[in-house]
């Protein structure tokens, strides 16, 4: 369990980085700089409650910059997305706010606002399943 | 509640839900054990396998042992059973790999289910066997993966004890070959079969991608079975009694219905 959330957040991570990357290649740079906010956690971290709680995510480095990305699972769902370190590059910052992460939050409670137990489809690889929405599920149950 | 315990083994992830109060440590161990057993024995990657053993010719059938000759059988009926759309020696050498994920899932969901875990979905790399309830009163809810759309569904299907299998292009490309021309099946992007059963939904649903354009009219005429085809063209069509939650209307594909098929 505790792996399988590390593992999925690192995706996460991973995934909004994929989703800014292609607007930023459509849309070119932006003109505000935003700061990206900066969380030292690098484990794992959930603070406990009867409802909701959250999970931190690992610093993931990748080659635009470390992201982290904190979830939060309501119910044993997930009911939020938020990045917590953005790479320092401000237009790719701004990119990933405002348009990577509430798609990404968006695509998550879609499965999940319908009751998603599982996720049937053509065989995953390894590496796919990490990128799939059953590796969400996982985490979240 | 519960457990969900996440194991990679035959190329791919499997995870196993339980939804049953308890400790289920002892037989979910047991279960991964199992699949292991069946990646040595019928992987077609290992050189050391069972079936790599019996392709290279130093093991007769016969000294396969019981479970090969099982499997062994149960692709020769479904040759039979799909006109021989489902061949497990389409590419010349034995490959049951079409059959074998659903059938070691099968056995484990037997085995969560003896061990007390009655309430349980196995999903391995895609294809899923539920047992039970997910909650008291409620079927699961089993999302069909869009083949065009990453991460969205195409689909929602309500079930309780049931197997479904999906077959397609999008995670490994134009994999499945069709045996009577030998090439690439490409006209269906996906293919979810819904039935009593994971070895005979995996292979119908495989043996669906291989057939195209005929597939939809096969699906209808299995008993106990429904289907969901998606082409590559991204029109889709269910039989009649698909389990699916009504959800956006897609396109519905041309079917042919002259097409017969020898069974």
């Amino acid at each position: 369990m505790r792996r399988a959330i590390f593992a999925v957040m690192a995706t996460i991570a991973g995934l909004v980085l994929l989703l800014s990357f292609k607007t930023t290649a459509l849309q070119g740079p932006t003109a505000q700089p935003p700061a990206a906010p900066v969380s030292a956690a690098t484990e794992p971290r959930r603070s406990a409650g009867t409802a909701t709680r959250t999970v931190t995510g690992p610093v993931v480095n990748t080659k635009w910059g470390p992201v982290q990305v904190k979830v939060s699972l309501a119910g044993g769902r997930i009911s939020d997305v938020q990045a917590l370190r953005l790479p320092r590059r401000a237009a790719l910052s701004q990119q990933i706010s405002s348009y990577a992460v509430p798609r990404l939050r968006a695509e998550a409670m879609q499965a999940q606002s319908a009751r998603i137990d599982v996720i049937s489809g053509a065989t995953y690889t390894s590496q796919g399943y990490r990128q799939s929405l059953q590796a969400a599920l996982d985490a979240a149950r | 509640m519960g457990a969900v315990q996440v194991v990679e083994v035959m190329g791919t992830v499997f995870s196993i839900d339980i939804r049953d109060p308890g400790f289920y440590g002892h037989v979910i161990d047991e279960v991964i054990r199992w699949w292991h057993r069946v990646d040595r024995t019928f992987s077609p990657f290992r050189p050391d396998s069972t079936i790599s053993r019996l392709n290279r010719a130093e093991l007769t059938p016969d000294e396969c042992g019981p479970q090969v000759a099982a499997v062994l059988s149960l692709c020769r009926r479904l040759k039979r059973l799909t006109g021989g759309y489902f061949d497990a020696t389409a590419t010349g050498r034995f490959d049951p790999c079409g059959l074998v994920k659903g059938w070691s899932i099968e056995t484990a969901s037997a085995m969560l289910t003896r061990a007390g875990a009655r309430n349980h979905c196995i999903n391995g790399g895609g294809d899923i066997r539920c047992a039970g309830q997910p909650e008291p009163g409620l079927p699961w809810h089993v999302g069909i993966a869009d083949p065009h759309r990453c991460r969205q569904l195409a689909a929602t299907v309500l079930v309780g004890d049931a197997a479904l299998a999906t077959s397609g292009t999008a995670e490994r490309g134009p994999h499945v070959l069709d045996p009577h021309t030998g090439g690439p099946a490409t006209a269906l992007a996906s293919v979810t079969v819904v039935g009593p059963n994971l070895t005979w939904a995996d292979a119908y649903a495989t043996a669906a991608v291989a057939m195209g354009e005929q597939a939809w009219v096969w699906l209808c005429t299995l008993g106990g079975h429904e289907g969901l085809v998606i082409a590559a063209d991204g029109t889709s069509r269910q039989t009649p009694g698909f389990p699916s939650l009504p959800g956006p209307r897609r396109p519905q594909g041309a079917v042919n219905s002259d097409v017969r098929l020898d069974r």
